[in-house]
């Protein structure tokens, strides 16, 4: 199986640690009521970079769930411009331009499944070459979404990767509460498709995983479910109180196994990071995190955006109602 | 069990009662729900609840804390994430004689699971000519107001009362919280029991025993003689707001509460608008289709000779809620609006 090199380990690192600094300061801005509600990237890492490394950005597509954004600094700087602009509420928040092959954030769980074989399908109907990775919950996989688009995509041989990320909860309820198989990766089996687990905590096991996924789903073979063992380190959002249900002894036994951490150590170890390297990235992804932020909150809101993107352009009922609650919404600012 | 403190933030000045006596105990909108929960689970063992992040977390919105630890983990049940097999769950213990209480978190989900609500749990008793009895109860969180963007804050109701087959609760307070609630769960027919997540730190009285309000029976909240606002869900709150405005400038409202949008009481409306001539429709949902062009209908059909003005509607536009706060606030209906509305009929 392909394995990532010294210098694709390097940048999978700086994403990974770019993401855990920038996730800080994410958390750091809802807490002063800067931005909406968050769930961390945390424990996540190096499962989301790991496989982004993995695909070709001008060809690939990747569907997130909700966790993911801030792992996919390989797509490009829109995706982080675009995130700060979502987590601000502003409708731009939902469209990041072309052409990176990024969907926004899925919070319907499960249901970007689906849409994740019929952009395979229309790709392969175009001929174009890529592949699309959909990320999903632990959770999220116990939705009919899950089985009904898995089963197509076996019977269509779509290329698609369904990555599923295993971290061990779906906001207070456990992988044994989710489902009594054996792993998630078993499930692959019903739909006559290749099923495995990997160590999430690991990004080379995953990048692997992933290049030989696409590999298959290129070469028309179809298909793998992937599973990606993690734990989740944080809350569940900044809405959840973890500490209500996480046993404190499994989470302290998941922080031993940090994902940044771990792989920080094992490249010093190597000669491939060092303390001065670790702080240039850190300080440089604050920097750039602040911009974005600042970049999003500069960008104007104006009341008349609430009616926007309903359909392509307003119905007659629409355009009434607009100018009706720009009229109303004039008088009350007098 | 402390349901009283679980919601932080209740707040006292937004306290709304339906017969209020400030001497006798509040409650909050939330701490209801585990409170006739409790009870009812208590004195029938036939009643059990299942859903996403019920047991351990006690729901995410915490209005199910406290009844895993009292019922164990049979009878509060922490469910996969799997919408459809969560009310068919309800829908098979049902059919033998349970009273299930199934949770969908957020009201947007009751469309992952619909064809389980609208093909079967509507339908079952009528496709088994009478042979099967579904005493169901749906929980689930609707409405705005708390920057949960498009697909965590809709008013769905008037989807589900085009059902037949469902009743359809909306409870604007505390004090309805747990006489409607025992109401559903005694219900033998399925019943949907809308929670408005914004509501759930208001307090006011509330009994401290079980008691029942009737599905189908609104409420006249404020008399008055110049026009007749029906206000539904949370919207009452707003209403009031607006009532209070306008008797200072010489309109007296009749405040209507219907409580159950499915079934009906328009006999309490049309009643109230042959006195008054007049009639503003107030709710959360989008205006087009919404609950409120049914209430104008019938109106219209039944009090045509009596009004004195086209009925008035205050709703959300044809549009998805806003995730930005400061579109949110110029989305959903309030005060104001409803005081704009309610002037241009004079
Ligand atoms: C259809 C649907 N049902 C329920 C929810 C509520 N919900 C949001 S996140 C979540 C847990 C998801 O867990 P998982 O898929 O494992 O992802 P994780 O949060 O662990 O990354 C739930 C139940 C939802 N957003 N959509
Ligand atoms: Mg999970």
């Amino acid at each position: 199986m392909p394995k990532p090199n010294e210098k694709q380990l390097q940048m999978i690192l700086e994403d990974m640690v770019v993401a855990r600094t920038q996730a800080g300061r994410l958390w750091n801005l809802q807490r002063q009521g800067q931005v909406g509600t968050i769930a961390p990237i945390d424990g996540h890492e190096a499962a989301i970079v790991g496989a982004v490394h993995a695909l070709e950005t001008e060809s690939d597509w990747v569907l997130p769930q909700y966790r993911e954004p801030l792992g996919l600094r390989k797509y490009g700087p829109e995706v982080l411009d675009t995130f700060m602009l979502y987590n601000l509420g502003h409708p731009a928040g939902g469209h990041i331009p072309e052409p990176v092959k990024v969907a926004p954030s899925q919070i319907s769980l499960g249901a970007s499944i689906p849409h994740a074989v019929g952009l395979a399908w229309g790709m392969s109907l175009k001929d174009e070459s890529g592949v699309v990775l959909v990320f999903f919950g632990d959770g999220a996989s116990s939705e009919g979404d899950f089985y009904e688009a898995g089963n197509l995509a076996g019977v269509l041989k779509a290329p698609v990767i369904f990555l599923c990320i295993n971290n061990q909860w779906a906001i207070s309820t456990p992988t044994h509460l989710q489902t009594a198989a054996d792993s998630f990766a078993s499930k692959a089996e019903a739909f006559g498709i290749p099923g495995l687990t990997v160590d999430g905590n690991d990004p080379a096991s995953v990048y692997e995983a992933v290049s030989e996924a696409r590999n298959r789903a290129t070469s028309g073979k179809g298909p793998t479910l992937i599973e990606a063992t993690v734990y989740r380190l944080g809350a569940h959002t900044t809405a959840d109180d973890p500490t209500r249900y996480v046993p404190s002894e499994d989470l302290s036994d998941a922080q031993k196994k940090d994902p940044v951490h771990t792989l920080i150590h094992e490249m010093k170890e190597r000669n491939l990071w060092s303390d001065a390297k670790q702080s240039e990235v850190e300080t440089a992804a604050l920097e750039r995190i602040d911009e974005a932020f600042e970049k999003a909150k500069n960008t104007p809101l104006s009341a008349n955006s609430l009616m926007d993107h309903c359909f392509t352009s307003d119905t007659e009922r629409q355009s009434r109602q607009r100018s009706f609650l720009m009229h109303s919404i004039g008088e009350s600012n007098e | 069990m402390s349901p009283d403190n679980i919601f932080e933030g209740a707040n006292e000045d937004e306290e709304s009662s339906s017969e209020s006596n400030p001497s006798e105990r509040k409650l909050g909108y939330g701490a209801a729900v585990v409170e006739t929960m409790a009870q009812i689970m208590r004195e029938d063992e036939s009643v059990f609840l299942a859903g996403e992040d019920v047991g351990a977390h006690g729901g995410v919105f915490g209005y199910f804390r406290g009844l895993q630890p009292e019922f164990g983990e049979d009878r509060v049940v922490d469910t996969p994430i799997a919408e459809q097999a969560i009310i068919g769950l309800g829908i098979g213990a049902a059919v033998q004689g349970l009273r299930p209480v199934v949770d969908l978190m957020f009201m947007d989900f009751i469309c992952v699971a619909m064809d389980q609500i609208a093909n079967q749990a509507a339908k079952l008793k009528y496709m088994f000519g009478g042979g099967a009895t579904l005493p169901l109860t749906i929980t689930t969180a609707g409405g705005a107001g708390l920057s949960a963007a498009a697909q965590h804050s809709q008013s769905l109701e008037a989807m589900l009362c085009h059902i037949p087959g469902l009743k359809v609760v909306m409870p604007s307070d505390a004090y309805e919280v747990k006489g409607l609630l025992t109401s559903c769960i005694r219900e033998d027919n399925p019943t949907v029991f809308i929670i408005n997540k914004r509501k759930l730190a208001d307090t006011c009285h509330v009994p401290e025993e079980l008691f029942e309000i009737p599905l189908g029976e609104g409420h006249v909240i404020r008399e008055g003689s110049d026009v007749t606002v029906v206000a539904i869900g949370r919207m009452v709150d707003e209403a009031k707001k607006a009532a209070e405005k306008l008797s200072g400038e010489g309109i007296d409202c009749e405040l209507i509460n219907p409580r159950t949008v499915q079934p009906l009481d328009i006999d309490l409306i049309v009643e109230s608008v042959s006195k008054t001539g007049h009639a503003v429709i107030v709710h959360e949902a989008v205006r087009f289709g919404g609950i409120g062009a049914e209430i104008a209908s019938q109106i219209q059909e039944q009090a045509f000779d009596y009004l004195d003005a086209p009925i008035g509607r205050v709703a959300a536009p044809f549009s998805p809620i806003p995730f930005s706060p400061a579109l949110e606030k110029h989305y959903v209906p309030d005060a104001e609006r409803i005081v704009t509305s309610i002037k241009n009929l004079f």
